[in-house]
């Protein structure tokens, strides 16, 4: 099939695929609580929170300022992202206060937003 | 125990609305409806309803205040005029889109501009594209009875679209007449119990209403609301035949009048057709064989059933109360025109503009109007298609 017998095709596969108008709630009431899990909004960003655990002291000020819920969190301790969700706003990182050292006095943050093109091919 | 009273258009129906016990009332003055919220208010005040009276600072937030409530599962209600129908106009469309069983009596009112506080139908005209059911009421004792009607309608699950209680402005709003008022008891169980099968405030069943919609569903979703709007007629004709055995007044998408065997006829929505009436007894009194159809659903538009009940005749006059500026003819013109199109044998067919901002309109201009009809039926032609009528050349 060339390119744009492909398309069509794939058009008309997704369109089949859809439900008709009887078929759907009346006035798009979303009846499954919660749905908008299923929607990968992750597929949005553009650079990604990296969590240096060394430099985390389990503030949760990340998981609070967190727009999306997007900071995972389990037995009260943060353990990483939920990257099918998070759309690399860099909120988190900004908010991270991190460990100070001591002699130093440099800010090491737990959380740095590194380009998404260094995870993907 | 039934009972007749002396009240204006307004007392009317804010008695209908204590007797209606809405959950809600979100409550704006605007002339000529003010009345109607005020009254109700007092109504709260003495604790004589259950309301929840929500004051609010502008008819945009009356509406969305009135959708959010019938959201939650509210039997919610408003009231409005003219510019205050204009500025809820976004959310006016968001009630009927929603699928919110909202009833609002609005009080016919002049849009701006100039500014004018009387009587023509711009202001509901403006919303006939919005989704709702709309009922004209030719006096108070109809507005009364479209109120109680309207709940049914708007509530029944074929439909579940927000309605429209139309009544002209000052005319019917301030006019005093003899109404006879159902008992509270009767009305109590002829609306019923509001039971929502979704609604917002139902913890076991979480829901959320009112999200987007792209390109993928947004038109499957318009077009379930146009079979709402489709199965309204059919609701409209039960709930109609239900009241009139229960109340001796039927209602359906019209009143005919001496319609059936004239050779002229005028359609009119409102309070002019009280007019019209007085005409035709006049003009049958001499001989002439003048009707009048009395047109009480705007929307859903009776197209079939119009077209029908209008084929036989000679020549027809539609009278507007607004005008649409489309360079040809006005509202209900325009669609009774469209309506007739699939005839075989079709009446000729001409469009007075009338009323606007108040304008009187009285027994001799309607008396003008069968004389131009009588010499249509006769002669060759049309002449002038649209036509003004008591505006000054």
């Amino acid at each position: 099939m060339n390119k744009e017998a492909k398309a069509t095709a794939a058009k008309a596969a997704h369109a089949k695929a859809l439900p008709g108008w009887k078929d759907l709630p009346r006035a798009g009431i979303i009846l499954e609580p919660g749905n908008a899990l299923q929607f990968q909004t992750g597929d949005w960003r553009v650079v990604r929170p990296v969590w240096i655990e060394t430099n985390c002291i389990q503030c949760m000020l990340c998981w609070t300022y967190c727009p999306d819920n997007a900071v995972r969190v389990e037995n009260g301790k943060v353990t990483g992202f939920d990257l099918a969700h998070c759309k690399g706003c860099g909120i988190c990182a900004n908010e991270c206060p991190g460990k100070i050292d001591r002699e130093t006095k440099e800010r090491h943050k737990a959380i740095e937003m590194v380009p998404e093109s260094k995870f993907r091919d | 125990m039934k009972k007749t009273v002396a009240y204006t258009g307004n007392e009317a129906v804010a008695h209908g609305m204590k007797q209606l016990n809405p959950d809600v009332v979100a409550a704006y003055p605007i002339t000529p409806q003010t009345e109607i919220v005020q009254i109700f208010s007092t109504f709260v005040a003495d604790g004589l309803v259950d309301t929840e009276f929500i004051t609010v600072e502008s008819e945009h937030s009356a509406m969305s205040a009135t959708i959010g409530a019938a959201a939650a599962g509210a039997r919610a209600m408003t009231a409005t005029s003219s510019a205050g129908l204009a500025f809820m106009h976004e959310v006016v469309y968001v009630a009927a889109s929603m699928r919110l069983p909202i009833v609002m009596p609005v009080v016919n009112r002049a849009l701006s501009a100039p500014i004018n506080i009387h009587c023509d139908h711009s202001d509901t005209m403006g919303e006939r594209d919005s989704g709702w059911i709309q009922l004209y009421a030719e006096n108070a004792q109809e507005a009364y009875d479209n109120l109680l009607q309207a709940v049914r309608i708007a509530e029944h699950p074929d439909v579940l679209l927000p309605v429209m209680v139309c009544m002209d402005g000052f005319i019917i709003s301030h006019a005093l007449e003899n109404v006879e008022l159902n008992d509270d008891a009767f009305v109590k169980d002829f609306v019923g119990q509001y039971k929502p099968d979704h609604y917002l405030l139902d913890a076991e069943n979480p829901l959320t209403m009112g999200p987007l919609d792209l390109f993928d569903f947004y038109f499957e979703h318009k077009r379930a609301q146009a079979e709402a709007m489709r199965n309204a007629k059919n609701v409209i004709l039960q709930v109609g035949k239900e009241y009139g055995e229960k109340t001796g007044r039927s209602y359906g998408f019209y009143e005919k009048y001496q319609l059936d065997d004239a050779e002229v006829a005028i359609v009119v929505m409102g309070s002019t057709a009280g007019t019209v009436k007085a005409v035709v007894d006049d003009l049958r009194r001499q001989g002439q064989k003048v009707g009048l159809l009395k047109l009480r659903t705007f929307r859903p538009f009776p197209n079939e059933e119009l077209a029908k009940e209008l084929q036989h005749l000679k020549a027809v006059a539609v009278m507007d109360r607004a005008d649409s500026f489309n360079g040809f003819g006005a509202p209900i013109f325009v669609q009774t025109r469209a309506a007739l199109y699939d005839l075989a044998q079709r009446p000729k067919i001409v469009n007075y503009i009338y009323g606007l901002g108040g304008r009187d309109c009285d027994l001799s201009q309607i008396g003008q109007v069968y004389s131009d009809l009588q010499q249509l039926a006769q002669g060759d032609g049309t002449g002038e298609i649209v036509r003004y009528l008591g505006v000054r050349e």
